[in-house]
């Protein structure tokens, strides 16, 4: 650092700073911009440097001025207990301070993660392809949308989504949308599940996707996924089916019921609750290959004729094809795809199945007793649930979550009369105290 | 000045990591011991069922087949790989900070007051009045900061169907006009390399709704002319976006907002050395000017009235969300970490010394950069060299070559960008591998690289039989 106020990473001694500038033929630093006056910045920010020591002291009393709550909160964004071995090893530099793999030949680990990852979710999904990530579950499910648009073979605008859909997804989704002048409309439910009959009356040629989720935004498990599938194949639309890695552990294997693409929230493994941090799943069919947004890490052999890994297909991404590529995405979530992989080979099939079991079981034990308390009924629909379900009270509902909240536990007030509790095994050891502070406060 | 890359590397014999498949395969009957009736599960589930032991290996000898900022040089332009600096992810992994975003804004006070500080940051470092936190890549802002444009310009019954972009710029430049819904137009460089105005006032008209530019541009030159380019725009009814890849080299020094931009997003894993993580997650956050407030993605985090906390709230003509929830949280946690250990000083330091870097490593190379007076990156060209032969035997040397053959307004380029991390003598090494490589024999260029994991990749064959999973591998 050359003298004091500098950045703390840049190694420059102050006689190596004037070595290079001679050897460049300036005299100062200041002699290599090339800033018109005019618009050159002579103020302050006004941000005072601060030691390492500080800055944590200082973040950690800003964070500690969160509530010590105890969540039962889901709706989209889960908190699983992740094993330590997934962040020692996630966190190792290699893997962490890397680049994207333009270099192959030096990028082989990454690359190799990357496709496992893939893999996994091929057979999570029964889908032959799988990128190594999108953002989230919301962006994953945009880019279905313009996907659905370029493969469709009729013309036709509207993308058809469950009533019963994360309101910010839906904003997302109009979002990536409305570029590609298409229009989202949503389906009515029944009881809970997608009302089939409904949408076989709604669904024509003018869908271009229509689009369920399993579990649904409240839990529920969907009973009439291949009716769903062989509406949308009959209009020729494509069936986007929205879940996560744990629920598709147990849950009706997609390819098989019809589904085109799958997306959903993969940051379900890998990532602790990270205020809405996530990870894009997205797969989709063979057919649909040179149309995928996104990375793709493909097996190849090097010059020696070795299996070896490499991005592939990039004609299809922005860097090549411009305003012709299948999305602007260029960063991704590849780390946390890491993360996801590392918590999905530590717990192993067995493993992760069981975790999906625990969060039906104990999504229905919970539902149960809150059930039995006077003012409440639970679950509100007469379905499976995986983590999480509806509540109905008698009395207002954000006046119930307030309360909780001022009992240390929160939940979602999602409607008028409507609660919605997440129970995974993060929080199955605190349904004691909630069930006691729900019979408080109701 | 060879350095040996990772343990793993070739000797003659083929030493590769296996896949976790290769090294177990279990499959569990799903229906056996699940609660939900058979008819709503799958009938198994076949995944590797690794020892911890063995996970810690698998992962470990894949990491060590990997480069990273912490091996060596990594001057990728226009990706600008600085040192990821080591508290800030323990500042990221505070207990207390893993919160739902559902929760109350009563409940979340310090999460809020995070955001609402570094969106301060942000609008002071790039002269902003309003900043979102929430797109979580730098394309994602491209997107988020048109499409605001666009909401601006349709609350203002002005419909406008083109988005004007300098051939030079990022490929994400034209995708995000393209996914807005926009038609591009694409402007021709001028000889020095920079915008040509004239060119400018040719295509900027009604239909224009913005002109993207990155400043400096992806050769590192200032666009002198950005007051005049500023007013042609603005002039036209159109709004001026800032593609915040380059801004590492204005810190301190110029701020989009007084350049006459309007709309802007910052890579704060580039800037604001947040790791890449194998090519993610990054952050995108988009500024605005006053005007375009209005239309950013809801949430908005204020301080509540009377400095009594935080709140989030609305805006009045929200696009709406770009994001399922708040963004990219932990990286925006690193974000504000390392703005606080810089503060003013070392911001404009960290700009001063990447400047140094960049114009120190051209002089030490025996390559022409065609272009000048450039900032924090320069274009190289490897003239009749194929410059990715030149980068795949840069490999050998120990370090990672820069990015190649783009931008295309440089023949067989090399476009180099060391950051401010490297020390005099790193950048030695490096010119030497440059020298060295563009240099060598043609031979010598088409057999390397040879001392790395694997050997040259032929990325057209796996691009002509696609296998993009172990199920695919099976059976051959």
């Amino acid at each position: 650092m050359s003298g004091t106020g500098g950045t703390p990473y840049a190694p420059h001694t102050e006689s190596e700073t004037a070595a290079m500038l001679s050897a460049i033929g300036v005299d100062d630093e200041e002699a290599l911009f090339d800033i018109p006056e005019a618009v050159a910045f002579d103020g302050e920010f006004g941000i005072e440097p601060r030691s390492e020591r500080e800055i944590r002291a200082e973040c950690s009393r800003i964070f500690a001025r969160n509530d010590d709550l105890t969540e039962f909160l889901g709706r989209g964004h889960y908190g699983h207990y992740v094993p330590s071995v997934v962040d020692h090893l996630a966190d190792r530099a290699e893997f962490l301070t890397s680049y994207t793999q333009y270099q192959p030949e030096i990028s082989q680990g990454f690359l190799q993660a990357l496709f496992e990852y893939q893999s996994m979710l091929v057979e999570l999904t029964g889908l032959p392809v799988a990128n190594c990530s999108m953002y989230d579950a919301a962006t994953a499910l945009g880019e279905a949308a313009t996907l659905a648009d370029r493969v469709r073979s009729t013309s036709g605008d509207t993308v058809l989504v469950p009533g019963h859909l994360r309101e910010g997804k839906g904003e997302v989704l109009s979002n990536y949308c409305a570029g590609a002048d298409l229009r989202v409309e949503s389906y009515p439910m029944d009881d809970g599940n997608v009302d089939v009959d409904a949408l076989a009356e709604r669904v024509g040629d003018d869908t271009v996707m229509v689009y369920a989720e399993n579990p649904t935004v409240r839990g529920c498990v969907e009973e009439r996924l291949a009716e769903i599938g062989d509406l949308a194949a009959d209009a020729d639309a494509l069936f986007a089916l929205g879940s996560d890695p744990v629920s598709l552990a147990v849950l009706e294997e997609p390819a098989g019921v019809g589904a085109d693409v799958v997306v959903g929230e993969a940051g379900a493994l890998g990532l602790p609750t990270a205020d809405g941090m996530g990870l894009g799943l997205f797969a989709c069919r063979d057919d649909f290959l040179r149309q995928v947004p996104g990375r793709l890490v493909g097996a190849g052999e090097d010059a020696a004729g070795d299996r070896a890994f490499t991005l592939t297909l990039q004609t299809r991404e922005q860097h090549i094809r411009k305003e012709r590529a299948t999305s602007n995405i260029c960063t991704n979530q590849a780390w946390v795809a890491l993360r996801a992989a590392i918590h999905a080979a530590a717990l192993g099939p067995d493993g992760l199945v069981d975790l999906a079991n625990d969060c039906v079981r104990e999504a229905a034990a919970l539902a149960d007793r809150i059930d039995e308390l006077k003012g409440a009924i639970a679950p509100v629909h007469d379905r499976h649930h995986v983590r999480e379900f509806a509540v109905r009270v008698d009395q207002p509902a954000a006046a119930i979550a307030a309360d909780l909240e001022a009992e240390g536990f929160a939940v979602h007030a999602i409607g008028e009369h409507l609660l919605q509790v997440c129970v995974t095994d993060l929080n199955a050891g605190r349904t004691d105290g909630l069930v006691a502070a729900f019979e408080e406060v109701i | 000045m060879i350095h040996d890359q990772a343990d793993y590397a070739r000797e003659g014999e083929d030493v590769h990591e296996p896949l976790l498949s290769e090294k177990d395969e279990t499959t569990v009957d799903v229906r056996e011991e699940s609660p939900l009736p058979d008819d709503l599960t799958r009938d198994e589930l076949t995944l590797p069922a690794p020892s911890e032991p063995e996970i810690a290996r698998h992962y470990t000898r894949l990491s060590q087949m990997n480069w990273a900022i912490d091996s060596g040089p990594y001057p990728l332009g226009s990706c600008t790989m600085k040192y990821n600096p080591k508290f800030t992810e323990d500042v990221a992994a505070d207990p207390n900070a893993a919160i739902h975003p559902d929760r109350s804004a009563r409940a979340s006070q310090g999460n809020l007051e995070l955001r609402y500080r570094l969106q301060e940051f942000l609008g002071e470092i790039g002269g902003m009045d309003a900043v979102t936190l929430q797109p979580p890549a730098g394309a994602a802002g491209e997107f988020t900061g048109i499409a605001v444009a666009k909401a601006y310009h349709e609350h203002h019954g002005n419909d406008r169907s083109e988005v004007v972009i300098p051939a030079s710029a990022h490929g994400t430049n034209f995708a995000t006009a393209a996914m807005a819904g926009y038609d591009v137009v694409e402007l021709p460089s001028g000889e020095d390399g920079r915008v040509d105005v004239e060119a400018l006032e040719a295509a900027v008209g009604d239909d224009t709704a913005a002109l993207m530019l990155t400043n400096p541009n992806t050769v590192g030159l200032f666009e002198r002319d950005i007051t005049e380019i500023a007013d042609i725009v603005h002039d036209a009814g159109g709004l001026l976006y800032y593609d915040g890849a380059n801004l590492n080299a204005l810190l301190g020094r110029g701020r989009p907002g007084d350049m006459g931009f309007d709309v802007m997003h910052y890579n704060v894993h580039k800037t604001f050395a947040t790791p890449h993580g194998g090519g993610g997650p990054g952050a995108g956050p988009v500024g605005v000017v006053d005007e375009l407030a209005e239309f950013l993605p809801a949430p908005q985090v204020r301080e509540r009235e009377g400095g009594n906390g935080y709140e989030t709230f609305e805006p009045e003509e929200t696009i709406g969300k770009v994001h399922g929830f708040g963004g990219n949280w932990l990286v925006l946690v690193k974000t504000y970490a390392y703005i606080a250990r810089l503060g003013d000083d070392g911001l404009a330091d960290a700009a001063a010394k990447a400047v140094l870097n960049a114009n120190y490593l051209a002089e030490r190379i025996d390559l022409d950069v065609p272009y000048g007076p450039f900032h924090h990156e320069f274009a190289a060209t490897a003239g009749d060299r194929d410059a990715a032969d030149v980068a795949k035997r840069m490999l050998d040397f120990g370090v990672h070559p820069p990015t190649t053959k783009w931008p295309e307004m440089v023949p067989e380029a090399m476009l180099t960008e060391p950051t401010e991390i490297e020390g005099q003598s790193s950048l030695d090494d490096l010119a030497e591998a440059f020298n060295l490589a563009y240099a060598d024999s043609d031979e010598a260029l088409d057999a390397a690289p040879n001392r790395t994991t694997a050997a040259r990749i032929d990325q057209v064959a796996a691009a002509r039989n696609p296998r993009l999973s172990w199920q695919a591998l099976d059976g051959e």
